[in-house]
Parts: structure tokens; C-alpha cells; sequence
């Protein structure tokens, strides 16, 4: 879909009657649209270029990339940084903040800072515990959990106040956002846990990746029967599994992550694992597609991110819209298929 | 101690009815603490809080209990320190993410809060985050002054 006022890098767009943020994001799901955002691994490196460079994959296939802070507990370049990146040129990235790393008086900087650069949309995280990752020896800061972070979030954007009381000038319109894990014990009280999220100010959610249709029907019954269904848009993490022995691997090595036999079974029978995890993630994204209440996927192909095209071109579930990315407008006026280096865009008139 | 921590969280209903009549008792006490002084209180009565809830929940001392708001497990157990339900890392056998042999602290507090009067709608309660500077301190005195209308 495209807006009337399409999005020039630096200036924010207005804020549309009921919308609480001015980005492109919050518009496409408030529009109804099933929305697609995927994650840009940032890189370990401080050339901007390797930014832009793994933002292109995604060109015209996603709504919003999300920017991981720390992700799995090991360093990279900062949620942050990457976001003052893909802002600069247009982009409409989810700021991930992650409590693992930061305390209250850094993480409200960097909502403030974060929304002064153009950041429309912050995802609040607890983040995994230090020992997951490459640097087991470091000190875990867990100041705030993610509701209270959510809290805090939504304190400075509706209470235009810090957490001390201290009054802002100009509150960060940000839409919130959170995860959730419809697959990881307690199951049954995980839709009571998306509840308090909602009450704490979680505006849209992503999951952990799923790989049990039947299990997340369940639960979204649960969600509907909270009352919570047309209140919240819910994107469902998706993503292709490589082989049956990667499968196999990511099961027993990622706490939380659930994936039934019968998938491994599949991959594994499968002449092309490859092949067959992404057919499988096409399938997935289709029967999710139906089940009520669920607005969009969240794709995460972590390694593999040149799948995201294939597999949201061959799901078909944007039904023949292009999300907006650099140059896009241009692209089309040439008739030509993609949009080149944002970089040299970033200076385009309004016109 | 790991095997009392999960026998507390069994014996939930007691322990809290226990807590409910010993919380009216130190209210009670108020003109008593407030004669003592509750600043000369504070050392031996938290030394005794932490023995006591030491024992029983592996209480980290926060200095802002919240243990009949999630099933008498207490959160600070949690490596990530949270306070308002579990992270999305529990494993299949509901165990934690950071320590395998540990259960979940809130997989614990979801089965002790089912045990309790209200049920698990205590844990629907939005948490705010710790205050660091009460940490060591006891929760008892804040909540016998509280509780007489003075401030926490």
C-alpha cells in the first residue's frame, strides 16, 4: 500500500487520529494489513555498510526490521546504532531493548534518544541470561523485567514524566511492543501473561518462533476469550529450519523453543532439508494466515535472511502490496524492480 | 535450601494463612515498635526476617516482599530477577533457562498461587520495579508501619 505522504528519511510523518506513533509500521496494521517484519542480525563490525547491506535483503518484503539488542546474550554492534543506521535513510525499525544489559536511567535515555532519531517502535524484552551467550562473565543488569519496562515505556510517552516524576518537554511517540511464547511452560497461563503485558502497555506482540499450529490456536483462544483480540495486533514468529539435524540441534540448545517430532521428521526425510524447511515455513505462514487474531508474521531467518524474499514472495501474504524501502517510489516510476543503494537516496526531495 | 523452597510453595495455603495473622500481629504491635524505635528495630528484626524467609523461600531480602502475590515463591530467585510472571526461555520440563536443574521459579509460583484464596489472579498484578535502596532491609517493620498509615 502506498500513503499519501510517503515517508522522507529525517522527517516524521503526522500522527494519524488514534494512532499513537508516526510510523509507517503502526499505520499498516491499523489499516488492516497482514503485516511482515523480519530481524537484521546486526553485525559484528563497525562499517555502516554491513547495516545497509543485510536492511537490502529485506527490500520491498518487509513492514518493519527489528534491531536486536544482544540477542542470545552475545555482543554486536548496538540496537541503537543500528537503528540511527536505518532511520537515517527511511527505514522503520523496531527498537529491541533488552533488560539484561542496562539499567532504568540508560534504557529511558535511549527511548528518548531513540524516538528523537525517528524510531517509531520499541519491542521490550526481558533478554536471555548472560550465560547463553560469548561473554558468561559479564555482571547481568535485570534492573527492570520487560513489563516494567513496558511501564516505563508507556510512563514517558503518555505521562510525558520519568520514572523519578521529572517532567519531558516532548514525550517519545512510540508504539510498544513485546514478546511472548505461547509455547514454553507455564502454557497455561502464558495468554494471563500476554494480558498483563496489554495492562502494562504492550501495544503489538511477536512470538517465539511456531512450529505447532494446533498449540497456537489454543492459545489465541485463550487471548479471545480475555477479551484481548481486537485490541492488540499479534504477529507470529516464523522462520525455516535448515536441516532436521539443525532442528534437532536448536531444540535441545534453545530454552523455549518447541518444535514437534513430526517437523524433524519431515526435514529429515526431505532430499533438500533446505528446500523442504522453507516450504515447510511457506505452509506455516499460510494456515497461520486464518487463524483468527493472528495480523501478521514476524520472520526470523537468522543466517539465511536472502530466504525472507522467496518465502514471503511464494506465501503470498501480502497479496501483491510492497512495503515501502528506499527508493522504492523511484523504482517503480523506472519500472525497474529493486531500489538500488539507500545511501544514495537519503537526500530526496519531498515531492 | 533448594528441597524447602519447593515445600513452602506446596504448603502455600498455610504458610500464607500463617503470614495473613502474623502480618495483623506486627500491626497490631505498631505503638510497641514505634516506642522501641523502628530504626533500633530494623537490624535484629531483619537478621530474624532473613533466617526465617531465608530458610523457608531462599528470600534474598529485596526488602519488598511480594511472596502472597505470587504463590510464596519468591522471584528474586529468578536469575533475571523478574518480578512479573516467567521469561519466554522455560524449558519443555519446566525447568529454568540459566540453571537447567532449577524449576522455574514462576512455573512454582502459578502452581502455589492456584493453591491460595485468590487464586492466580494475584500474579495479574503489575509489579513495579525493585527499589534498590530497600534492599537488606525488612519487609515486616515497612508493612507494620504502612499498615498503621505511616510511610513505608
Amino acid at each position: 500500500m502506498n500513503f499519501e505522504d510517503e515517508p522522507v528519511p529525517g522527517y516524521p510523518l503526522p500522527i494519524l487520529p488514534g494512532h499513537t506513533s508516526p510510523g509507517r509500521f503502526e499505520r499498516v496494521l491499523r489499516a488492516g494489513q497482514f503485516a511482515v517484519t523480519s530481524e537484521l542480525a546486526p553485525p559484528d563490525s563497525a562499517d555502516p555498510e554491513d547495516v545497509y547491506r543485510r536492511a537490502r535483503v529485506f527490500h520491498g518484503y518487509v513492514d518493519a526490521i527489528n534491531a536486536t539488542d544482544g540477542s542470545g546474550a552475545n555482543c554486536h554492534m548496538s540496537s541503537m546504532a543500528v537503528c540511527a543506521l536505518l532511520t537515517r535513510v527511511g527505514y522503520a525499525p523496531i527498537m529491541q531493548i533488552s533488560c539484561r544489559d542496562k539499567n532504568r536511567i540508560a534504557i529511558q535515555g535511549d527511548i528518548l534518544g531513540g524516538a528523537a532519531m525517528g524510531v517509531c517502535n520499541v519491542l521490550c524484552l526481558t533478554g536471555d541470561g548472560v550465560g547463553a551467550g560469548d561473554h558468561p562473565q559479564a555482571r547481568p543488569v535485570f534492573d527492570l523485567d520487560s513489563l516494567s519496562l513496558l511501564e516505563t515505556a508507556r510512563t514517558l510517552r503518555d505521562e510525558h514524566r520519568f520514572l523519578s516524576g521529572r517532567k519531558l518537554t516532548y514525550s517519545p511517540r512510540v508504539l510498544l511492543g513485546a514478546a511472548e511464547n505461547p509455547f514454553a511452560p507455564p502454557v497455561l497461563w502464558r495468554a494471563q501473561r500476554l494480558a498483563k503485558k496489554v495492562a502494562a502497555g504492550a501495544q503489538f506482540f511477536q512470538t517465539q518462533y511456531c512450529y505447532d499450529v494446533p498449540m497456537l490456536r489454543t492459545f489465541m483462544r485463550q487471548v479471545e476469550d480475555l477479551g484481548l483480540l481486537e485490541k492488540i495486533f499479534i504477529l507470529v514468529g516464523v522462520g525455516p529450519l535448515r536441516s532436521a539435524k539443525v532442528a534437532e540441534w536448536m531444540r535441545t540448545h534453545v530454552p523455549g523453543l518447541h518444535i514437534p517430532d513430526a517437523v524433524i521428521k519431515r526435514l529429515a526425510g526431505a532430499s533438500d532439508g533446505a528446500r523442504e524447511g522453507r516450504n515447510l515455513c511457506i505452509e506455516l505462514i499460510q494456515e497461520l494466515r486464518e487463524v483468527p487474531g493472528v495480523r501478521g508474521i514476524h520472520l526470523m531467518a537468522y543466517r539465511q535472511e536472502e530466504s525472507v524474499a522467496e518465502i514471503v514472495d511464494r506465501s503470498g501474504v501480502l497479496g501483491g502490496r510492497r512495503p515501502w524501502y528506499p527508493g522504492r517510489d523511484r523504482a517503480a516510476s523506472e519500472g525497474t524492480p529493486s531500489g538500488g543503494d539507500p545511501t544514495t537516496h537519503s537526500n530526496r526531495k519531498v515531492s | 535450601m533448594y528441597a524447602v523452597r519447593l515445600w513452602s510453595v506446596r504448603h502455600a495455603r498455610g504458610l500464607n494463612a500463617f503470614y495473613r495473622g502474623f502480618e495483623r500481629v506486627l500491626a497490631a504491635l505498631h505503638p510497641v515498635w514505634k516506642l522501641i524505635g523502628y530504626q533500633r528495630l530494623e537490624r535484629p528484626v531483619a537478621a530474624v526476617e532473613q533466617g526465617v524467609k531465608g530458610f523457608l523461600f531462599d528470600c534474598k531480602m529485596c526488602g519488598q516482599c511480594i511472596l502472597s502475590s505470587t504463590g510464596m515463591s519468591c522471584p528474586m530467585n529468578c536469575p533475571k530477577n523478574l518480578r512479573n510472571g516467567p521469561c519466554g526461555g522455560v524449558r519443555d520440563n519446566g525447568h529454568c533457562e540459566v540453571y537447567p536443574a532449577m524449576k522455574c521459579v514462576w512455573v512454582q509460583a502459578v502452581a502455589g498461587s492456584a493453591r491460595l484464596p485468590g487464586g492466580p489472579e494475584a500474579l495479574s498484578k503489575v509489579q513495579a520495579a525493585v527499589d534498590l535502596r530497600l534492599k537488606g532491609k525488612s519487609s515486616w517493620l515497612r508493612v507494620a508501619r504502612e499498615r498503621a498509615g505511616e510511610p513505608g
